[in-house]
């Protein structure tokens, strides 16, 4: 597949000598959704505010659609939306002209037609004409994700977008996001909220402290990391797990009904039926037994701390 | 060229203003007026023609140089700061233009405010005392220069400014000073020989004795030493900010 990004060995030593980029290599395809996900600090915003021309790189290259970020910057940055973190919103404007504001700087002909569309799509119409300082947070960032999408982006960066906002607005994101892959815009989104990303991305890339340590197709990388649990409902309570199991990692639930066994999926054999054989000779019954994978959460919270 | 941007920054710009309508044009009509009563009648009543031109009429120049000067800085710096320091500035950064789009939307609108306030600063005047103006052409030229450089040096301003001390430090200590020992309210030539040296290191001398010479055709200094300082001084802005721009100071991390 066509890389819609391309970003090469990139660096970024801050004023102060703080590297927040070690030599990132990273490659975004054309119309898919990449949760880029990272621990607060991790180089998120920095990656993203270079690739949109906020930051300027220290070395590397950013290629997009072709094009590199700084020789022509024209045509990479009207290619490209961003949806910053926090919300800087001109307080004594309006939506409505925000938006339209938006569009003209990044070059397009007014077009009132698809600000509405995009108003509508975020639940911002009737809203369009009150002042900035009259909306509540979330509204804001609706503001500001139009705003973004105003001149119709190729590429759409959200940086943390659902960050503190409520379920409704979240939803509604996700929609629109989906909405947007549909008529083949390109999103990226970094979170710290796993769950957003296993909704959503089709892949998923892993920062931490300015490095890439992983970018893999989000379902591959669950199957493949994916740690397995069984969990067993016992027949009768355990006041402790009987000795001779030392060598499995079994975990008893607190009121002795639940013995859990953890193991994964990429090791040569699981040991479930060694265990089950087992209970079976020390005379443990159960009624039922259950498996569960585990989610992009654990598989991340694994990653970084194996790194750290 | 990216004109749908030079056009969004300048209407956005130009709304502001209207939003503003009092700050921005009504204050400044007011004060002038004031300086008008107390210089023009009261003070100008005890002092006879300056260089053949009555006390009142001598002074009308230098109130517009002096309000299109203060208008132009305090504008633009606050322009330009302001969304640096709500963070709104983001998206000017992250957008396709370069900086003859910006500078053209930031300081065109704010150079256009100061010369309709100049204007209307000239007809509030005209009520007060009877103004001819010799060289109209050289006067707008002069309208038209300062009110670019100014806005483009409050512009500078704006992005130099981390703060709301330094953004208002600048033209209270530096071009306030400048402004009224500059002639605005005498001519140099009054001065004693000493201090007229001195006053010839005050660039901002150049700019008045060469809108008063569009005016009434006398000046402290020659005009085309004052035209040459115009443009001087708009070419050394126009380089900071192309600098500016160029390096990203204070701008791009
Ligand atoms: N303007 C800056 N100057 C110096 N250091 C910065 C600047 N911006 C960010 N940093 C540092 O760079 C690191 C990465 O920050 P950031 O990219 O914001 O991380 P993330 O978005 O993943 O939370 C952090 O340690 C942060 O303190
Ligand atoms: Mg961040």
């Amino acid at each position: 597949m066509q890389p819609v990004i391309s970003i090469n060995e990139l660096t970024k030593t801050y004023a102060g000598g703080f590297q927040a980029l070690k030599a990132v290599d990273l490659e975004i395809n054309k119309g898919e959704i990449f949760g880029l996900l990272g621990p607060n600090g991790a180089g998120k915003t920095t990656l993203i505010n270079i690739v949109c021309g906020i930051v300027t790189k220290t070395s590397g290259s950013v290629i997009i659609d072709g094009y590199d970020n700084e020789k022509d910057y024209r045509a990479t940055r009207s290619r490209i939306g961003l949806v910053p973190q926090e919300l800087p919103t001109e307080t004594f404007e309006t939506p409505y002209n925000v938006c339209r504001f938006s569009r003209g700087l990044f070059g397009k002909p007014p077009n009132p037609d698809h600000i509405e569309k995009v108003l509508k799509s975020l639940s911002l119409w009737d809203k369009k004409d009150e002042k900035m300082l009259m909306l509540s947070g979330g509204m804001k960032r609706r503001v500001l994700i139009a705003k973004a999408l105003a001149h119709e982006p190729e590429v759409l960066f959200l940086d943390e977008p659902t960050a503190g906002v409520d379920v409704e607005l979240r939803q509604d994101l996700w929609n629109v996001v989906r909405a947007l892959r549909e008529s083949g815009v390109t999103v990226i989104l970094t979170t710290h909220y796993i769950e957003e990303a296993e909704q959503l991305a089709d892949r998923v890339g892993v920062i931490n402290r300015g490095e890439v340590i992983l970018v893999e197709e989000k379902n591959k990388l669950m199957r493949e990391l994916g740690k397995k649990e069984l969990v067993l409902n016992l027949a009768e309570r355990l006041d402790a797990i009987p000795p001779g199991f030392d060598g499995y990692r079994l975990e008893l639930s607190e009121d002795g009904s639940e013995l859990k066994y953890h193991y994964d999926t990429k090791g040569e054999h699981t040991g479930i039926t060694a265990l089950l054989g087992a209970l079976h000779d020390a005379g443990i019954r159960f009624n039922d037994l259950n498996t569960s994978q585990s989610s992009l959460e654990e598989i991340f919270v694994e990653l970084v701390n194996r790194e750290a | 060229m990216n004109y749908y941007a030079i056009k969004a920054i300048y209407r956005t710009e130009m709304a502001r203003m209207m939003r503003t309508v009092v700050q921005s044009i009504v204050a400044p009509v007011l004060s002038t007026s004031l300086y008008f009563v107390i210089f023009g009648a009261a003070i100008g009543s005890q002092i006879n023609e300056i260089d053949g031109v009555s006390y009142g009429a001598f002074i009308v120049p230098g109130l517009i140089m002096l309000s299109i000067m203060t208008e132009s800085i305090s504008n633009s710096s606050f322009a330009i700061y302001f969304p640096k320091f709500s963070g709104t500035i983001f998206e000017l950064l992250s957008a396709p233009v370069s900086f003859v789009e910006v500078l053209l939307g930031y300081v065109g609108a704010a150079a256009t405010k100061s010369i309709i306030i100049g204007g209307i600063i000239l007809s509030t005047a005209s009520f007060f005392v009877d103004i001819n103006i010799a060289h109209p052409a050289i006067m707008l030229l002069f309208l038209v220069l300062i009110s670019v450089s100014f806005s483009l040096f409050g512009f500078i301003l704006g992005v130099w400014a981390d703060g709301w001390e330094k953004l208002t430090i600048v033209p209270i200590l530096v071009i306030m000073p400048l402004t009224f020992l500059g002639g605005t309210f005498y001519s140099i030539s009054m001065l004693p020989p000493a201090w007229q040296t001195v006053s010839l290191f005050n660039p901002i001398v150049y700019l008045i004795s060469g809108f008063r010479w569009s005016f009434y055709e006398n000046a402290d200094v020659a005009i085309g030493l004052s035209l040459a300082m115009v443009f001087g001084f708009l070419a050394t802005c126009l380089v900071v900010v192309w600098w500016v721009f160029k390096t990203g100071y204070k701008l791009r991390a």
